[in-house]
């Protein structure tokens, strides 16, 4: 079959629909022998670089470790770094310069979802294959990303009946950060407090980074609440647990139930203000295995710092490498959509249990676990799953396990319009 | 309704910290000091450090803190800042320039970072100051309860004020500051060393933030950006209340303040942000020397 050039290129243009035509035939070159490059997208400069810099060292010890234990296929895993710089543009420059100069066949990078967003663009439409640790706020359907994080129904459908049942709390006020991941939470949120029978009470925002919390704890303090739901995200949180404690607020009476807050934002306010509060995540670096007790061990030994905390998207950052080296161990070939159609249904044992990728949605199977704070400044894991659950990105519109709006396919919009 | 109006005292105060230094440098010395919300960060890196290597509270660091960035002025003032009296936009790009290099020696721990030597304290990480017991909590006046920590800020910036006033109005160092603030070429006519004095000053404001960053430390984060927004309100407070007036920054802290507070608890923070922004722009459109402008001839 004579393929001309013009069409030969539109059709890689269209490529983004379609699975067979690929613009990656291009770029064989890319590989020197024995050796496959990777892209690694994190802030390690501005603001968010706090958190991105661990994610960078969990995904660059993933690497180093299947190096030292021979490679992909033989081959060695080779690392380009890019630094995104908390900044969306910045990232989605890094994302182009990955893809198209360096011709990696996968990107692992983001924390934020505006990252996240900011570099979709350029894997659809070239595409290419991005894996993304964080949990996140569902709502997305791409073909060329891999979700490695919790989505709402691992975080929120097990801890809200549990807040009404377990600890008997039924009015609740959510509060966050705002921007688009607090925002959904909290949609999905109130769905699940009206269906097990709790109110809501009030729905508050402050800016991100905001970090003067007088006059919203004080609201807090006179709703009349029982509960706090918290998707309050970065240092604001530190600012709101002291104030919380110093209005004289105690987590025994009016807990705060948090899905952003970890091991890291403990740390950093000083375990006493969190003491009794809850949050709910798949990893927790106190869960009681070996494997996770190892993994957090060497981290600390990889970053040489001996009190270096892990958390659930530093966790998946470094799983999620392991699920792409089998996948790549698994495709004919080393393009893009070889290893997203070999990653389907990947299976891996991590730190905070067994993980597996749905072959779908491409997000990925965990367990959801809910853990109060101690006064070490880590958690202890009151309630579990004995199981991973399946990924539902759009379980706040209506998906559930026998009804995915999320497929293969695509996204069916119809679904989505019908609620 | 008394704690709203605390909280409201307690965002005024806070405010009126930062600017206290700022109203020094920039209303008695006219260089707009971008560096001064680095200075409030090195502040409270001080009490971060001094709580891990020294073994020290909160109020041990308000001195230590005090010397250290008066001692960073000057050493700014001396190498950078004096260079560039009476021109108004290049302090403004030199002392940025060097607000980026103290965030920058900070999260590469003075490039130490660099050859794998880690710091404990510093870093692009968050940093924790322990409050000590008494300063954690509430104590009940007339049946609110109200923040020690927040009644805390408002006593140290109280007295920080009084300092300031006293140093400024009482002082025979203060007659000369304000005998520049007035004139600089007749005051430096009449005897005074205005380099000296003008080298002092700058020292005061950065001590000024220093502390103001060890109060901060206590209820907010603190990281190597923690500053830069902080200049900004500062800022505002500035020249609001009139540029070179001490009591107009009180006031007009004050006033932000209380705004700020009673705004937020009838709606939200983020419209009470706006709405704070709204006065600030009437009062710089309506009296353009701020609140309480000095009269000159």
């Amino acid at each position: 079959m004579a393929v001309d050039r013009r069409s030969f290129l539109k059709s890689g243009l269209l490529a983004g629909g379609t699975v067979i035509t690929s613009p990656w035939v291009f770029s064989t070159g890319a590989r020197a022998a024995g050796e496959i490059k990777v892209g690694v997208l994190f802030s390690l400069t501005g603001g968010l670089s706090i958190i991105e810099k661990s994610l960078h060292d969990a995904t660059m010890m993933a690497i180093s470790e299947i190096n030292a234990a021979g490679g992909v296929k033989g081959m060695k895993i080779a690392a380009v770094a890019e630094d995104g710089a908390s900044d969306p543009k910045t990232y989605n420059e890094k994302a182009s310069k990955l893809v198209i100069q360096d011709k990696v066949p996968t990107v692992f990078g983001s924390y934020t979802s505006a990252s996240r967003k900011a570099v979709l663009p350029v894997f659809e439409k070239r595409n290419n294959l991005y894996f993304y640790p964080t949990y996140y706020e569902g709502f997305e359907c791409s073909k060329n990303v891999v979700y490695t994080g919790a989505v709402p129904n691992q975080q929120l459908s097990n801890f809200i009946p549990w807040i009404i049942k377990t600890l008997g709390k039924k009015k609740f006020f959510i509060v966050g950060s705002n921007y688009i991941y607090p925002r959904e939470m909290a949609k999905v949120s109130k769905i699940l407090i009206e269906k097990n029978g709790g109110e809501w009470i009030a729905d508050e925002y402050l800016e991100l980074g905001h970090s003067e919390w007088g006059s919203m704890v004080n609201k807090i303090k006179g709703s009349g609440c029982d509960v706090v739901l918290s998707n309050v995200v970065g240092d604001s949180v530190v600012a709101f647990y002291r104030e919380y404690k110093n209005q004289g607020l105690t987590h025994d009476k009016l807990p705060i139930c948090a899905t952003v807050t970890s091991e890291i934002e403990i740390a950093a306010m000083g375990a006493e203000y969190a003491v009794g509060s809850y949050t709910s995540f798949p990893y927790f670096q106190a869960i009681d295995t070996d494997i996770n007790k190892a993994f957090v061990d060497r981290y600390r030994a990889f970053v040489k710092d001996p009190k270096a905390v892990t958390h659930h998207a530093l966790e998946s950052s470094y799983f999620q490498v392991f699920l792409w080296k089998q996948a790549v161990e698994k495709a004919a070939e080393i393009t893009p959509v070889a290893i997203r159609e070999a990653v389907k249904g990947q299976e891996f044992d991590a730190p905070n249990g067994h993980v597996k990728i749905e072959a779908e949605n491409l997000h990925t199977y965990l367990t959801p676990r809910i853990a109060q704070w101690l006064p070490d400044g880590q958690g202890k894991i009151i309630d579990a799953y004995k199981e991973p659950i399946m990924p539902l990105p759009y379980v706040a519109y209506g998906e559930t396990p026998t009804n995915l709006f999320c497929t293969s396919k695509g996204l069916e919009t119809s679904k989505l319009n019908k609620t | 309704m008394l704690e709203v109006l605390f909280i409201g005292l307690s965002l005024g105060s806070i405010l009126l910290l930062v600017a206290l230094g700022l109203a020094i440098t920039y209303g008695a010395m006219g260089v707009i000091n971008m560096a001064h919300g680095e200075m409030v960060m090195v502040g409270a890196y001080v009490t971060v450090l001094s709580g891990i290597y020294l073994h020290t509270n909160i109020f041990v660091a308000i001195p230590l803190a005090f010397i250290v960035t008066a001692l960073l002025g000057l050493l700014i003032e001396r190498v950078v800042v004096r260079r560039l009296y009476g021109r108004l936009l290049d302090t403004l790009l030199a002392t940025w320039g060097i607000a980026i290099l103290i965030q920058q020696a900070v999260r590469l721990e003075f490039g130490l970072s660099f050859f794998g030597i880690h710091i404990q304290g510093l870093g692009p990480g968050l940093q924790n100051v322990s409050v000590p017991e008494v300063l954690q909590g509430t104590f009940t006046i007339a049946g609110a309860d109200l923040n020690r920590y927040r009644a805390f800020i408002i006593l140290v910036t109280v007295i920080l004020s009084l300092l300031t006033w006293f140093i400024v109005y009482r002082t025979t160092m203060g007659t000369q500051v304000r005998a520049i603030i007035r004139n600089p070429k007749m005051a430096a006519a009449c005897g005074i060393d205005v380099t000296r004095v003008n080298a002092l000053t700058f020292a005061l404001g950065s001590g000024l933030a220093g502390v103001a960053g060890v109060m901060m430390s206590g209820f907010k984060t603190v990281f190597p950006d923690m500053g830069t927004p902080m200049v900004v309100d500062g800022f505002l407070v500035v020249v609001m209340g009139g540029v070179g007036s001490l009591l107009g920054s009180v006031f007009s802290a004050g006033i932000l303040g209380e705004i700020n507070g009673l705004v937020a608890a009838a709606t939200n923070d983020i419209l009470a942000r706006a709405v704070v922004f709204g006065v600030v722009i009437a009062i710089i459109v309506l009296k353009p020397k701020g609140l309480f402008a000095l009269k000159g001839r």
